[in-house]
């Protein structure tokens, strides 16, 4: 046997003198395992029981497209609203001061403290035909509750506080000195605005978006109430997936949420790419 | 930096501050409102009648049981990964980071139906269970799995960005001076982790108790037996029992406000103490 230098010996772990390494990265990988990594690949392996063909016309059959579409489609119209909106908010929290602005600031936080079915029948509630809100649209013609339109309602409730979370901190480490380098070369403020402080703000304001984007898509106990539920009109996958498991139809159940995660992986990987190429273009 | 500064564009701050403030009414406080507006519909008598059945307490019993199982077991979780990912070098765990991360970006019906995969009628391991004469679907133990599933990231996530910034400069003079595992933990990393341990078991604590879609689809809705409070919530409404289920949905959005004046003040107070993205 010839001896390595220790230098040179292939390692997956530095040295280190603490202890209770083994322990604690056990305890993490197993638990891990058990309540990740073992359930999740039942998701992954479940739906192939129907082979290839059944996985897919179980999640592209008429009512589980209609599902998706809308799940996808008003999840990413939320996160587009949510991201003006969040943009607007992180900013006024940020820039400005105003009376209550601390109580203003805690309660953006609501929509990730308030249980989901609290949420839910609250805003079906207000929606409703009968509904203070609800009441004041059907006058106007238009129907939230029950339609597509308070899903998107719901949806945009459930996403509020991710942009303004994510957009918050950088604002705050926004340097003031590059704003007024700018304004002292004649810049307006609108190009400060869209030449300086966004391109700063674009890769916060994308992560934030593509949260609460995968929120939304996911999303379930603040959306059945106000939905209706309507089978290919206002049925979203979760409540789908639901459905097929209480037929006891667990393999359709399966590939559905595998499309949902795999849709909704793809849609992430391709905004962190958005996000690479933009700070990379920031670099150069 | 100070937030008062001249604006650009004269009227454009309070025009922002009023777009902002009239959207976080018509989106957060106006569905708050409603909440107790409806629970008090029918006035205080109405609202106390949804506490006067048994089955509103023992969804309050069952609620409080499972966040009490599930809450420690994912703290102990946070504190062994917030250590192992923190004071040592090894090979994936970048992986490990990412997947602790991945319960937040499963929706919570995937979070429960996987437990039914495993464990239901037609699931893996069915077999098992069905020899050992035990059940998981519709009884306590499948509550508790699904809720562990979707709150696992709360307390790491607070964890590890702290330990990281912090450093292990604390915990190797430690074992210098001699202290044993213990010590060192009990008495540096825990006395430094304190502040962001207690804001993370907070925030886990309001979502085990608020979670609905996973519970609800390994609960079964048995009466007495496997309703949450927000379950209860649920079978309220499609009974059309409103202001009883705005009267027990008020407890629910009282436990979403007590938890959000626990964090700002943690925020206000321990704000070094905290991950840095946590202090606004």
């Amino acid at each position: 046997m010839t001896a390595v230098p220790l230098s040179r010996r292939w390692r997956w772990k530095e040295p280190s003198v603490l202890p209770g390494f083994g322990l604690t990265f056990g305890f993490t990988v197993l638990y891990l395992s058990l309540i990740v990594l073992i359930p999740l690949a039942a998701l992954v392996v479940r739906p192939w029981e129907l082979g290839p063909a059944g996985v897919w016309e179980a999640a592209t059959n008429p009512r589980a497209l209609a599902a998706l579409r809308l799940s996808f489609v008003a999840g990413g119209l939320a996160a587009l609203i949510n991201a003006v909106m969040g943009l607007v908010l992180a900013w006024v929290l940020v820039r400005y001061d105003f009376p209550g602005k601390r109580i203003i600031d805690a309660l953006v936080d609501l929509p990730f403290a308030l249980p989901t079915a609290v949420a839910g029948i609250a805003l079906t509630a207000l929606y409703a035909p009968n509904g203070p809100i609800g009441s004041v649209l059907t006058d106007w013609g238009v129907r939230v509750a029950y339609t597509p339109l308070g899903v998107l309602i719901a949806l945009i409730f459930v996403g509020l506080p991710f942009v303004v979370r994510s957009v918050q901190p950088v604002l705050e480490d926004l340097d003031h000195e590059i704003e007024e380098a700018a304004e002292t070369l004649g810049a307006t403020p609108f190009q400060r605005a869209r030449l300086v402080v966004l391109p700063a703000l674009l890769p916060a304001l994308i992560s934030g978006a593509g949260l609460a984007f995968a929120r939304a898509v996911g999303e379930y106990g603040s959306v059945i109430f106000i939905a209706g539920n309507m089978p290919q009109r206002s049925e979203i996958a979760p409540l789908l997936v639901v459905i097929q498991l209480e037929q006891f139809n667990y393999a359709g159940a399966a590939a559905i949420g595998l499309a949902m995660l795999a849709l909704s992986f793809l849609i992430l990987l391709t905004l962190n790419g958005l996000q690479a190429v933009i700070a990379r273009r920031g670099r150069a | 930096m100070s937030a008062v500064r001249r604006s650009p564009v004269r009227g454009l701050a309070p025009l922002l501050i009023g777009v902002a403030l009239l959207w976080l009414a018509l989106v957060v406080l106006l569905p708050l409102g409603m909440v107790f507006a409806e629970a008090f519909r029918r006035g205080l008598d109405g609202f106390l009648d949804a506490f006067s059945e048994p089955d509103a307490w023992s969804a309050v019993r069952l609620t409080l049981l499972v966040a009490a199982i599930s809450v420690p077991l994912n703290a102990l979780f946070g504190l062994a990964a917030a250590w192992c990912i923190t004071r040592y070098e090894f090979r994936g765990k970048a992986l490990l980071t990412t997947l602790i991360d991945l319960p937040f970006s499963v929706s919570p019906v995937i979070s429960g139906l996987v437990w039914v995969l495993l464990f239901g009628t037609a699931g893996w391991f069915a077999p098992l269970l069905d020899a050992l004469g035990v059940r998981v679907i519709f009884t306590v133990t499948g509550l508790v799995l699904a809720t562990i599933l979707v709150t696992l990231p709360f307390v790491a996530r607070e964890l590890i960005p702290l330990m990281q910034q912090q450093g292990a400069d604390e915990e190797l003079a430690a074992v210098t001076l001699g202290a044993g595992p213990w010590a060192i933990f009990s008495r540096v990393t825990l006395p430094n982790v304190r502040w962001a341990l207690l804001y993370g078991v907070l925030l886990c604590n309001a979502r085990a108790m608020g979670e609905f879609g996973a519970v609800s689809v390994v609960s079964g809705h048995i009466r007495g037996l496997t309703n949450t409070l927000p379950l209860h919530v649920e079978i309220l409404y499609n009974e059309y029992d409103f202001v009883g289920a705005f009267a027990t949905a008020t407890v629910l959005a009282s436990l979403a406000l007590v938890t959000l004046l626990i964090k700002s003040l943690l925020e206000w107070r321990f704000a070094d103490e905290l991950a840095a993205t946590r202090r606004h």
